[in-house]
């Protein structure tokens, strides 16, 4: 039985299920959503190699690439709003960032 | 079942199993930490794809700079893990019934309809054969020729990022004494030093207003 693209799709697939199961149960955990958001990404960028791969194309190699600038720079922000948010309300549960009311 | 497909196995049941413990750890730094686990197990799953260039840019960018980016907010906020445990598992029927279904309707469709497992062509990057250039190589001539103006807005979105960051985070903290060069190199010394016109006493004074003018001058000629 040999890899076949298949394979590495599911794998994607089945990485991608765990994060939007761990965005469900960490709902009031802000740090940990970030971390479930990176694990979404690279579901994604492991779907985009493994087309690369198969398909004998770089492009998707590329777009990898360009997905990890545009997620390190995010998961940067995302801290630094974290530390910010940390720092006006002494804690970093979802369920107190309440200020906005609709 | 060669090795490749073994390694595949092997990489993707960490992978899993780490992706699984990111989001059930109870202290956020064991949440890091599997998660570093994980990238480290995805780069070598990207290594069989022959992404090299990639695997090695995820371990050194996302292992080596944004967890432990991560690690450090993790460390650097006092959680109270507790509060934010409360109703974990309550909602863990429905989040199952919906990964359960993602992966079941993905699987289908996808292992029915991509088994393609033929080794492709070497990848051709503008019509040259490029069958003994590696993977970082092609990369590069991609990025550099086709998509160098995506390189610098990608260049561009970091330097945002940087400043985003920076002037977030930046505060000026209460109880420093800070001292603003600007103000301190503009100053003149009028402002350090002012000299205040007064009188030498204040018994002289009384006095000159108390005695008429020539007793003044007679006393201050005979000493």
């Amino acid at each position: 039985m040999t890899l076949t693209l298949g394979h590495f799709l599911s794998l994607g697939a089945m990485l991608f299920a765990l994060s939007i199961i761990g965005i469900f149960l960490n709902r009031k955990n802000l740090i940990v959503l970030l971390m479930a958001i990176e694990l979404m990404l690279l579901a994604v960028n492991m779907n985009f190699v493994a087309f690369s791969h198969y398909l004998g194309d770089m492009h998707g190699q590329v777009f990898v690439f360009f997905i990890l600038t545009v997620a390190a720079a995010e998961s940067a922000i995302g801290l630094a709003i974290l530390v910010l948010l940390f720092r006006n309300k002494s804690s970093i549960n979802v369920d107190e960032l309440n200020t906005l009311k609709g | 079942m060669d090795v490749k497909t073994g390694l595949f196995y092997f990489f993707s049941a960490v992978l899993l199993f780490a992706a699984f413990r990111v989001i059930t750890a109870r202290n956020p730094v064991y949440s890091a930490l599997y998660l570093v686990l994980a990238f480290f197990q995805a780069a070598a799953i990207w290594i069989l794809l022959r992404a090299e260039f990639l695997a090695i840019a995820l371990v050194l960018v996302y292992v080596g700079a944004v967890m432990v980016l991560f690690l450090f907010v993790v460390m650097m906020l006092d959680i109270n893990v507790d509060s934010l445990r409360q109703g974990f598992w309550k909602h863990f029927p429905l989040a199952a019934g919906v990964g359960v279904l993602i992966v079941l309707e993905m699987a289908a469709v996808l292992m029915g309809g991509f088994r393609i497992s033929e080794e492709p062509k070497a990848v051709a990057v503008l019509g040259q054969s490029v069958a003994q250039v590696s993977n970082t190589k092609e990369l590069g001539i991609l990025i550099y020729t086709q998509y160098i103006y995506p390189l610098e807005i990608a260049a561009v979105i970091l330097l945002v990022a940087i400043i985003a960051a920076i002037a977030l985070t930046l505060r000026q903290r209460k109880d420093s004494k800070h001292i603003d060069p600007s103000v301190q190199v503009r100053v003149r010394s009028k402002d350090r030093m002012e000299v205040v016109k007064m009188p030498a006493t204040q018994s002289f004074a009384a006095r000159d207003a108390a005695m008429p003018a020539e007793a003044i001058a007679g006393t201050e000629k005979q000493p």
